[in-house]
């Protein structure tokens, strides 16, 4: 019985312990997100955003989650159900399960594997597959071909993701997230890579869907895009999944290029504050400017965020790739393999 | 040479960080918003808003079933039955406006001889029910005696233009 307990029962109820532990903090950051959101855009608009829920409106987001909680969830008649169900499923799980591997501090990691950076982007790829099933699944035109466009528009970026990663690894000569971050203990990537970290940056503002390249849901002409169909807790799970997508990406960038949990210099105020701490400041910064391009540009026609993906972005990116190797073998600066 | 010019604009997106940096001054400027159930804008005293039957300050009904504002009335949303009065004097038993109807366009106040019929001051009046919206004589009335002195100072302000 102690066996069971000790080998099994125990190492068991520890690691949902350690879920919970990140899960929990994510999903209210999300709120808390939406809550920012409307603030910030609120002020930048001079307008007041929520105030009445709770001092300062901070109730709202608890508001807006019981009410889509008790709200019905409509499912149309044409639609394929099963598909239908799942598809706000998997974005919400796959949103979460990614930060599996995002170190929050030294140590502090669910899953230290050697693959960190492959697994997150693998999962952020699957992303898609909800969008694209709840396109499909919901038999509407509309939710079609927004479903479309994310697709197309997550592929396109995807690679010159994939070469901006590249170029870091190059740097690093390590997949695995703690050793990115370690690597930067001198000197953020930020600084020597900047434009790689800008391509990076706008390039998960179109991988998250978000302004100026949120066409997936572009209301003037598809009215919701991929969840017009889904209501209530359906449609709570694609927004969760969703917001948790941009933190998620705000933390890719964060440990890439800006050296995740380390401190700006690591001299007496700044490495006061504990690691974590540092993390989460890295990615309120960077979700502020999310809110803050959203405030600010207009959104890009189709063909403008192709031509961006393909014909700016991919160059720029494998260039860099070129570059960068060069630059490292010609001054013998290549990292021993990890 | 604009060529050259375009493209390092492009490239090192001047643009679009004086876009942003614009929007940024704008962040910590004041709201130009009410806040408004709590504020409240200026209404002008010609504001057509929910309908109220006056009495006069003896608390007779001013009504005398004339008509003339179910005649007028473009969207037939007035209906009037009258009979006399014990006293013989002529006055409405049915006043009923059907607020879903009604457009607001002010008519049956402007044909008023007696000023009786007013659009007042209140637009707040949404229902629950579409049947709540079907405002009867007492409906009128009791909107009268809760509305006249905002009505009365309306009508002072407005009466030089009428």
């Amino acid at each position: 019985m102690v066996e069971l307990w000790n080998d099994y029962l125990w190492p068991l109820i520890w690691i949902v312990i350690k879920i919970l532990v990140i899960v929990v903090p994510v999903l209210i950051a999300v709120a808390y997100l939406t809550y920012a959101e409307r603030k910030v855009i609120g002020a930048m608009h001079r307008r007041k955003g929520p105030n009445v829920v709770g001092p300062f409106g901070l109730l709202q987001p608890f508001a807006d989650g019981a009410k889509l909680f008790l709200k019905e969830t409509v499912i149309p008649s044409s639609a394929n159900r099963a598909i239908f169900l799942v598809a706000p499923m998997l974005t919400f799980f796959l949103a979460l399960i990614a930060w599996a591997v995002i170190p929050f501090g030294e140590g502090l990691v669910l899953a230290d594997i050697n693959v960190g950076v492959l697994y997150l982007f693998a999962i952020s790829s699957l992303g898609v597959y909800g969008i694209l099933m709840a396109g499909w699944a919901s038999n509407s035109k509309y939710a079609f071909l927004g479903s479309l466009r994310s697709a197309a528009q997550m592929v396109s970026y995807e690679v010159s993701m994939g070469f901006v990663i590249i170029t870091v690894l190059l740097c690093v000569g390590s997949l695995n997230l703690t050793d990115i971050v370690e690597a930067q203990r001198g000197m953020w990537f930020v600084i020597p890579l900047l434009p790689m970290a800008v391509v990076f940056f706008i390039s998960t503002l179109a991988e998250t869907n978000r302004h100026p390249f949120d066409l997936p849901e572009a209301e003037a002409e598809l009215v919701a895009g991929y969840n017009v169909e889904y209501s209530a807790m359906t449609f709570a799970l694609f927004f969760l999944g969703e917001y948790a997508n941009m933190i998620l990406m705000c933390g890719m960038t964060t440990i890439l290029f800006l050296g995740g949990w380390l401190p700006p210099f690591d001299i007496a105020p700044f490495n006061w504050l504990p690691g974590p701490v540092w993390f989460i400041i890295k990615i309120c910064a960077l979700l502020f400017i999310y809110i803050w391009v959203r405030a600010a540009f207009p959104r890009y026609r189709y063909d403008q965020l192709m031509r961006l993906g393909w014909k700016v972005f991919l160059p720029i990116s494998l260039i860099a790739v070129v570059v960068v190797s060069g630059f490292l073998v010609a001054f013998d600066m290549v990292p021993a393999a990890g | 040479m604009s060529y050259i010019d375009r493209h390092i604009r492009a490239f090192l997106l001047t643009e679009l960080l004086q876009g942003m940096w614009k929007v940024f001054t704008y962040m910590f400027k004041p709201c130009v918003t009410l806040n408004y159930p709590y504020e409240k804008g200026p209404l002008s005293p010609r504001f057509r808003g929910e309908h109220a039957l006056r009495r006069y300050p003896n608390g007779e009904e001013r009504c005398i079933a004339c008509k003339l504002c179910e005649a007028v009335c473009p969207a037939q949303a007035i209906t009037i039955e009258a009979e006399p009065r014990d006293d013989n004097s002529r006055r409405t038993t049915r006043y009923d406006i059907d607020m879903t109807k009604c457009i607001f366009c002010g008519f049956c106040e402007e044909a008023c001889p007696v000023d009786a019929i007013v659009e007042g001051p209140n637009f707040e009046y949404a229902t629950e029910t579409r049947e709540e919206l079907m405002y009867d004589k007492q409906k009128l009335l009791d909107n009268g005696a809760r509305w006249e002195l905002e009505i009365a100072e309306r009508l002072r302000q407005d009466a030089p233009y009428r």
